[in-house]
C-alpha cells in the first residue's frame, strides 16, 4: 500500500532535501515539484522582504523568498555579522550589539532597516518580534507588510489570560485555571490552593517554555512565582504571570493552522511534541502516534474555530494537552511561524512560509480542507549545542571547528543557520539545526534518523546528539508510549548516555583496537629515500589491553588487509572499513553489520574518544606491556569539589544570595546564572559555611568558573 | 605479578645476548675490549665454563639493577625503572645494548666492595628503534645509587652519544639521577663535562631529547639544558641547580621541590621543560609520537608520513575565524590546527610564553614547524620570553631541515620598563637572528595584523621568506590606526576622519602585496591547499649563508 504512494511523497521530500541544502538556487526547484497547484509564478508578489530574525529560521524564511523570486533583507547584530543568514541574503543591515534587547528586539533600529532597504514586507520568524503587537502596529503604519496574524490577532493569543477566554468563547476545550494577573507571591500561593496542586505559573505574554514553572506546594510557587516573573520580564518586557491546573502525564500534541484575509481556515494536521525537557521540545513528530482520525477532526475543527474566532490570518499553531484518554485541552495560541513546522511541510507537502508571504499579499487559500493529505511519516530533533548529561541539557559554546550535515542522506532535511566554523555564543538560542527525516512509515523516518545522528559531524561544543538518538531509539518512544514526562521518567537519574549491551561493548572495543593498530601501523610508514634504513616490526597478530570505564580486557587482534579481526571478552569480532585516520566519520562493518562510528580524538597515549551509538565513549587502548607497566602509575586525585560551585554553563550572573561567613543548607540557592535566556538556580550540595565567593551580580562567567568555595 | 617479572626478566636476557653478538666485532672502545677473555685465558678449560656462567650471572645482575627491594621502591613511587622505561619507549625487541658489565671502578670508601659493584652501574645504554627508525638511547638506574654519575656511567653515554653522531641518529636521554657519585669526586665531575662537551658537539648534528624522569639536580641539569627538547614527567621528576635545603640555607626562602623545580614550574614560569606528561607511560609514549616528527640528522630531510588527510583540503571555517573587530580575539591554535594534517598538533612549550604558539605539525604528511602569533593571550605581542622561545624552535628546525610555516597576527613589541630593563632589544633579537639566518623553506601567512618592527620579524619577505601570503583581513603597517593618526594629524581637528583614511590606506593587504612584499592575497580557506604545493616546490630549496666559523646570534 505504502509503496504506490512513495514516488509523490518522494517527490516531494527531493523538494525538501532541496530546501535543506544550503545555497540551492531556486530556479532549480520546478515548481510541479511541489503539492498541488501551490506556486504560480504568475501571482505577484513581494520585490523586498525584510526577515527580522537571525539563524536557521531567517535562512528557512530566505530560501522560500529565493525560490519565489523576492529580494532578502538581512538584520543582523554585531556580532553575527558574518552569520550564514547574512551571507544569504541580498542585503544586509547591522542593528546594533550582540544582546537581543539592543539588536533582534530593537525596533527602532529594525524599522530604520526596513525604511532604508525599502522592503515591503517583513517576516518576523519565531521568537523576537514575532508576537509582539507593537511591531507590528508600527509596520501597518508605515504600510510594511506583517507577514504573520493582524495585530489584533497577537494581541488575542498572545496573552495567555485572554486568549483562554476567547477560546473558552470559542467552545474550544480549555483548563481549569485563574484568569487573571497574578500580583503577589502570596497571592499565587492562594490561587495555587484554590485550583489544588500540582500547578503551573507562566508568563502571560510569553511561549516555548520560558519563564514556566511547576509547582506542587506552597513553597515552589513561591520561588516560581519570582523565578517566572523575573525571566518573563527580561524575556518578555512583561512580568505579569498566570497560574492554572497542571495536567499529570500529559502530551502535547498541537494544530498547525493557516487562514487567509477571507475568512478561509484550514488545519494541516497535527504534530507531536511531548518529548520535552524543561518545558522545550526535543523531538517532534507528525503526524502524532496517538490521534485517531476522530480525534484528529475534533482538535482540528476547534483549532480552526478559535482562528476563525479571533480573524486569523497566516500560519499559526493550536497547542493542545492531551491527557491519556484523549481528552485535549487549549494550552496556547501560537501566531508566527513554529519551529517545528518543517514536519508538518514534510506530511502535507505545502511551503508553509510561501503560504504565509502569500496570505500577506491578500491572497484566498490555494486549499480546501479535503486536499490536506496526511503523507508519510516525519521526525524532527532539535540539535542542541548543550551537554546532555547535565539536566538533560545545559547550552554550551564554542566554535564549530568541524561540521558536516548528513545532507548525503536521502529523505533528510537540516534547517540550520551555522556552518563550519560559526560561533555559538552566550547571546542567542543554542539550537545548531533541526534535523528532519522522513519516511513512508514512521520506522522508516526513524530508522533515517538513527542513520542521519550517526553521520552529523559536530565539532567544537558539546551537543545533544547522545541524547536524541537515545530518545528515538527508545522501547517506548519507538511504541508511542510517551508524554511531556517522557525524560524525566525514562531517565529519573538524569540522562547517562547510551548504555552498553555485551555485544555492542565488545563491538565498541574491536574498533578502538583496531584503530588503534591502524594508527601504529602507519606511523610506521615513512616515505621518501632514507639514508639510514627504517625497520618497521612486521606484525599481524597483537595482543592489547583495553580500557573502558573502570573495565580492563585483554584483546587479540588480527589483520588481514582492512580486516580485522579481533576476539574481545570470549566473542569475535570482525571489523572491516578504510580507516582513514583523518575523516571524522568511520563508516564501519562490524560482524557483518553496517556502523557509522565517529572518532572524536585519539592521541599519543592511546586513549580514543569514539562516538558509537550516538554517545561518545572514552578508550584506553595499550599494548599489553604498557598496560602492566601501567599498572604501576600512581592514580591522580582529582581536585574535591564538593566544597567548590562552579558555573556548570557559561553565562551571567544574576543574583548572589550568599556571602562569606554565611552557613547555607543543602539545596539552599547559592546564586542564580542566567545562560540563553534561562535562569538556572545553583544550590549547595551539602550543608556548609560560605568559605569565599568569587563572583558578582552582573558578572560573565564560563563553564567550569568558579563562583562559591565553601568550607 | 610475579610471572610478569620473571617473563620481563627473560626477554631482556634474549636482548642481552644478542647484544653480546654483535658487541664481538673489534671495536674502539675499552669497554668492549674488556669483555673478551685475553688470548692466554684458559678458554678450553673448566675455566670456560665458569666464564660462561659469569656471564650468565653478570647478565643476570644487570638486568635487575639495584635488586628486587629497589625495583619496588621505584615502583612504589610510580615510578618505572629504567628497563622498564626503554621497552615502553622502545619497538619491541628492537633495544640492543651495550656496556652490560662496565663496572664502576671507585676504590674509595668501601666502594670497591663486590656488593657495591653493579654491572652495568647506574645507567642502561644502547641503540633501538621507534617504529622502525634508529635511535640511541640512555636510561639512567635509580635503583642503582640513586642513578648517581659515576665516571663509568658518564662513558657509557658517551659511548652512544658519539656512535649516534658518526651514524647520523637522535639521542634520547631517560634522566633519573641524584647527581653527581660523590665517592667518585672529580671522576664524576669529568665525567659530565664529558657529555656536556657532546651535547654541544651533538647539538644542530642529531636531534638530542631529554626526558626528566626523577631527580635531576645540580651540574646533572646542564645536559638537558643543552639538548633540542627537555620534557618532563609531572609529580615524580625535579629540574634544579641547588635543592630546596641550600636555597634555605642561602637565600633563607622555603620552598618545595615541586615548587622550585617541578614540571609545572619549568612548563610554566622558567621555560626550561618544553611539554610536561602525567605519568611514566604516558611521556614515553608521547615521546614516541614526538619522535615520529622529527629527522634523523641534519643530513635526513623532515620525515614524510603517509597521509590520510587530503592536500587539497579547503577549510571553510577559516574565512569567518578572523573577528571583524580588529580588537577581538581569536584562538591561533583554531588555525593551526584546521590547516594541519588531520588537526594534529605536538605543541612545544604550551604554557609558556603563550602569546607566541609554536609546535610540529604534518603538511601532506611532511613535517613542518609551526610559529604563529596568539591573539588570545597579551594580544599576541612579543616580548623577552616568547621572543626566546620562538627563537630557539626556528632554529631548531633550520638546524633539521624542518620547514617553517609561520601565521602572522603581531601588534608589535610589548612596551613597558620590565620589557626594556629586562632586554627585550636583546632578546627580540633573537627571533629576528633566527628568522632571517634560517635556510629552511619559509612559509609565511599574516592573517591579522603585521605592525611595525614585529611584522620585520615575523618571517617577512624581507628576511627572505619564500613564499608570504596575506589573507583578506590583513594589515601591514607601521602602527594600528589610532596611534598613527595622533603622530601623522597630531592637533588636528578631525581625528575620526583622519583615522578612517588611515584605516582605508593602511588596514588591508594592499600596500604590502602592491610592493611584492606579500606575494597574494589569498582566501584563507585555500590555506592549507597553498601551504602543500607550495613545499612540495621548496622541498628542492637551496640556500647557503656566507661560511663563517659559528655566527654569533646575540644570546
Amino acid at each position: 500500500m505504502a509503496a504506490h504512494r512513495l514516488p509523490p511523497s518522494l517527490n516531494r521530500l527531493l523538494l525538501a532535501v532541496k530546501y535543506a541544502s544550503f545555497r540551492t538556487i531556486c530556479c532549480a526547484v520546478h515548481p510541479s515539484a511541489q503539492y498541488s497547484t501551490v506556486y504560480s509564478p504568475n501571482e505577484t508578489t513581494f520585490d523586498k522582504i525584510l526577515i527580522a530574525n537571525r539563524g536557521e529560521i531567517a535562512c528557512r524564511v530566505m530560501k522560500t523568498c529565493h525560490k519565489m523570486g523576492i529580494q532578502t533583507v538581512a538584520v543582523h547584530s554585531d556580532v553575527d555579522s558574518s552569520a550564514v543568514h547574512v551571507k544569504m541574503a541580498n542585503e544586509a543591515v547591522c542593528v546594533g550589539p550582540a544582546p537581543t534587547s539592543k539588536s533582534y528586539l530593537n525596533m527602532d533600529a529594525i524599522m530604520d532597516a526596513v525604511r532604508v532597504t525599502g522592503a515591503q514586507a517583513v517576516h518576523p520568524g519565531y521568537g523576537f518580534l514575532s508576537e509582539n503587537k507593537e511591531f507590528a502596529k508600527r509596520l501597518a503604519a508605515e504600510g510594511v507588510a506583517f507577514i504573520g496574524p493582524d495585530t489584533h490577532a497577537i494581541q488575542a493569543m498572545g496573552d495567555k489570560i485572554e486568549s483562554k477566554l476567547i477560546a473558552k468563547a470559542a467552545k474550544v476545550n480549555t483548563i481549569p485555571g485563574y484568569d487573571g494577573v497574578v500580583k503577589t507571591a502570596d497571592e499565587a500561593v492562594k490561587i495555587s490552593q484554590d485550583i489544588g496542586y500540582p500547578v503551573m505559573i507562566k508568563a502571560s505574554a510569553g511561549g516555548g517554555g520560558k519563564g514556566m514553572r511547576i509547582s506542587w506546594n506552597d513553597e515552589e510557587t513561591r520561588e516560581g512565582f519570582r523565578f517566572s516573573s523575573q525571566e518573563a520580564a527580561s524575556s518578555f518586557g512583561d512580568d505579569r504571570l498566570l497560574i492554572e491546573k497542571f495536567i499529570d502525564n500529559p502530551r502535547h500534541i498541537e494544530i498547525q493552522v493557516l487562514a487567509d484575509r477571507h475568512g478561509n481556515a484550514l488545519w494541516l494536521n497535527e504534530r507531536e511534541c511531548s518529548i520535552q525537557r524543561r518545558n522545550q521540545k526535543v523531538v517532534e513528530e507528525a503526524p502524532s502516534t496517538f490521534l485517531d482520525p476522530v480525534t484528529r477532526r475534533a482538535m482540528g475543527e476547534q483549532a480552526v474555530l478559535l482562528a476563525k474566532a479571533v480573524q486569523y490570518s497566516s500560519a499559526g499553531t493550536v497547542e493542545f494537552l492531551v491527557d491519556s484518554k484523549k481528552n485535549f485541552f487549549f494550552l496556547e495560541m501560537n501566531t508566527r511561524l513554529q519551529v517545528e513546522h518543517p514536519i508538518t511541510e514534510c506530511i502535507t507537502g505545502l511551503d508553509l512560509v510561501e503560504q504565509m508571504i502569500r496570505v500577506a499579499k491578500g491572497y484566498q487559500l490555494q486549499h480546501k480542507q479535503k486536499d490536506i493529505p496526511i503523507n508519510g511519516w516525519a521526525i524532527e530533533s532539535r540539535v542542541y549545542a548543550e551537554d546532555p548529561y547535565k539536566s538533560f541539557g545545559l547550552p554550551s559554546i564554542g566554535r564549530l571547528s568541524q561540521y558536516q550535515e548528513p545532507l548525503n542522506l536521502s529523505n533528510v532535511r537540516v534547517d540550520s543557520g551555522i556552518e563550519e566554523g560559526s560561533d555559538i555564543s552566550i547571546y542567542y538560542d543554542p539550537m545548531i539545526s533541526k534535523l528532519v527525516t522522513y519516511g513512508a512509515t514512521r520506522a522508516e523516518a526513524l530508522a533515517r534518523m538513527e542513520d542521519a545522528l550517526d553521520n552529523y559531524v559536530i565539532r567544537g561544543v558539546t551537543h545533544n546528539i547522545p541524547l536524541l538518538r537515545e530518545i528515538i531509539t527508545h522501547p517506548r518512544f519507538i511504541s508511542g508510549d510517551i508524554s511531556t514526562n517522557f525524560l524525566p521518567e525514562v531517565y529519573p537519574d538524569g540522562f547517562k548516555g547510551h548504555q552498553l549491551e555485551e555485544d555492542q561493548r565488545r563491538e565498541l572495543l574491536a574498533t578502538a583496537a583496531a584503530l588503534y593498530i591502524t594508527a601504529q601501523l602507519r606511523s610506521q610508514k615513512v616515505l621518501g629515500n632514507l639514508r639510514v634504513f627504517s625497520t618497521p616490526v612486521e606484525c599481524s597478530h597483537w595482543e592489547l589491553c583495553v580500557e573502558l570505564d573502570e573495565g580492563r580486557l585483554s584483546v587479540e587482534v588480527t589483520k588481514s588487509g582492512n580486516v580485522y579481526t579481533v576476539e574481545v571478552d570470549g566473542g569475535k569480532v570482525e571489523v572491516s572499513g578504510q580507516w582513514n585516520l583523518a575523516s571524522p566519520l568511520l563508516p564501519l562493518t562490524i560482524n557483518g553489520t553496517h556502523r557509522m562510528l565517529q572518532c572524536l580524538s585519539r592521541d599519543a597515549s592511546g586513549k580514543i574518544v569514539l562516538q558509537y551509538l550516538g554517545t561518545a565513549f572514552k578508550v584506553r587502548v595499550l599494548s599489553k606491556l604498557a598496560a602492566e607497566l601501567n599498572s604501576y602509575m600512581p592514580e591522580k586525585v582529582p581536585e574535591d569539589t564538593s566544597s567548590l560551585l562552579r558555573s556548570p554553563m557559561p553565562g551571567t550572573v544574576v543574583a548572589v544570595s550568599v556571602k562569606p561567613g554565611d552557613t547555607v543548607a543543602e539545596g539552599q540557592e547559592i546564586c542564580v546564572i542566567e545562560a540563553m535566556k534561562m535562569q538556572n538556580s545553583l544550590t549547595a550540595a551539602r550543608q556548609a559555611k560560605v568559605k569565599s565567593v568569587h563572583c558578582k551580580p552582573g558578572e560573565t562567567v564560563g563553564e567550569g568558573d568558579l563562583l562559591v568555595e565553601l568550607e | 605479578m610475579a610471572a610478569f617479572t620473571l617473563a620481563r626478566r627473560s626477554g631482556g636476557l634474549i636482548n642481552g645476548l644478542r647484544t653480546s653478538f654483535r658487541s664481538l666485532t673489534p671495536g674502539k672502545y675499552g669497554a668492549v675490549a674488556a669483555a673478551m677473555p685475553p688470548a692466554n685465558c684458559r678458554w678450553n678449560s673448566v675455566g670456560h665454563l665458569s666464564v660462561k656462567e659469569r656471564i650468565d650471572e653478570k647478565r643476570k645482575m644487570a638486568l635487575c639493577g639495584g635488586g628486587q627491594q629497589r625495583i619496588d621502591a621505584q615502583h612504589k613511587k610510580g615510578k618505572l625503572t629504567a628497563r622498564e622505561r626503554l621497552d615502553l619507549l622502545l619497538d619491541p625487541e628492537s633495544f640492543v645494548e651495550s656496556d652490560m658489565f662496565v663496572e664502576h671502578r671507585c676504590s674509595d670508601f668501601g666502594m670497591e666492595q663486590d656488593r657495591n659493584k653493579f654491572p652495568g652501574d647506574s645507567v642502561v645504554t644502547g641503540r633501538g628503534r621507534i617504529n622502525g627508525r634508529l635511535v640511541y638511547v640512555f636510561s639512567q638506574d635509580f635503583t642503582v645509587f640513586g642513578g648517581s654519575l659515576s665516571g663509568a656511567h658518564a662513558q657509557k653515554i658517551c659511548k652512544i652519544m658519539d656512535q649516534a653522531m658518526m651514524v647520523g641518529a637522535p639521542v634520547i636521554g631517560l634522566n633519573d639521577s641524584g647527581g653527581a657519585r660523590i665517592q667518585e669526586g672529580v671522576d664524576s665531575l669529568a665525567g659530565y663535562a664529558d657529555i656536556f662537551l657532546r651535547n654541544v658537539m651533538a647539538s644542530g648534528v642529531v636531534p638530542q631529547i631529554s626526558l626528566i624522569m626523577g631527580p635531576c639536580a645540580g651540574g646533572a641539569v646542564y645536559s638537558p639544558a643543552l639538548t633540542d627538547f627537555t620534557f618532563m614527567v609531572k609529580d615524580t621528576s625535579y629540574l634544579f641547580i641547588t635543592g630546596p635545603d641550600v636555597v634555605k640555607s642561602v637565600t633563607n626562602e622555603d620552598v618545595t621541590q615541586e615548587e622550585l623545580g617541578g614540571a609545572k614550574t619549568h612548563t610554566t614560569v622558567s621555560g626550561v621543560a618544553h611539554h610536561a606528561f602525567e605519568d611514566d607511560v604516558e611521556a614515553l609514549l608521547n615521546v614516541r609520537e614526538f619522535f615520529n616528527f622529527l629527522p634523523l640528522s641534519n643530513q635526513d630531510a623532515a620525515p614524510i608520513r603517509e597521509c590520510h588527510d587530503s592536500s587539497d583540503r579547503i577549510v571553510h571555517s577559516l574565512d569567518t575565524i578572523v573577528p571583524f573587530e580588529t580588537t577581538k580575539a581569536y584562538d591561533m591554535l583554531d588555525i593551526v590546527k584546521a590547516v594541519a594534517d588531520e588537526g594534529d598538533f605536538f605543541e612545544i612549550m604550551p604554557n609558556y610564553a603563550k602569546n607566541i604558539v609554536v609546535g610540529f605539525a604534518r603538511m601532506n604528511g611532511r613535517t613542518v614547524g609551526i610559529v604563529g602569533n596568539q591573539p588570545k593571550v597579551a594580544s599576541g605581542c612579543l616580548d623577552i620570553n616568547s621572543s626566546v622561545k620562538g627563537a630557539r624552535f626556528v632554529r631548531f628546525c633550520d638546524a633539521f631541515n624542518i620547514p617553517i610555516i609561520t601565521f602572522v597576527d603581531v601588534p608589535g613589541f610589548l612596551p613597558g620598563t620590565a620589557q626594556e630593563y629586562g632586554g627585550i632589544i636583546r632578546h627580540g633579537a633573537k627571533l629576528l637572528y633566527a628568522f632571517a639566518e634560517a635556510t629552511v623553506p619559509k612559509i609565511t601567512i599574516i592573517t591579522r595584523k603585521a605592525y611595525g618592527g614585529a611584522y620585520d620579524v615575523m618571517s617577512s619577505k624581507h628576511l627572505r621568506g619564500d613564499v608570504n601570503y596575506a589573507w583578506p583581513t590583513a594589515e601591514v603597517a607601521v602602527m594600528g590606526a589610532k596611534g598613527a593618526v595622533q603622530i601623522i594629524f597630531r592637533g588636528k581637528e578631525n581625528q575620526a576622519e583622519a583615522e578612517a583614511e588611515y584605516v582605508e590606506k593602511f588596514a588591508n593587504p594592499f600596500p604590502a602585496a602592491l610592493r611584492g612584499f606579500v606575494d597574494d592575497i589569498i582566501e584563507p580557506s585555500t590555506t592549507r591547499k597553498r601551504i602543500c604545493r607550495d613545499l612540495e616546490v621548496l622541498a628542492s630549496k637551496k640556500q647557503i649563508n656566507p661560511w663563517k666559523k659559528h655566527a654569533n646570534i646575540p644570546l
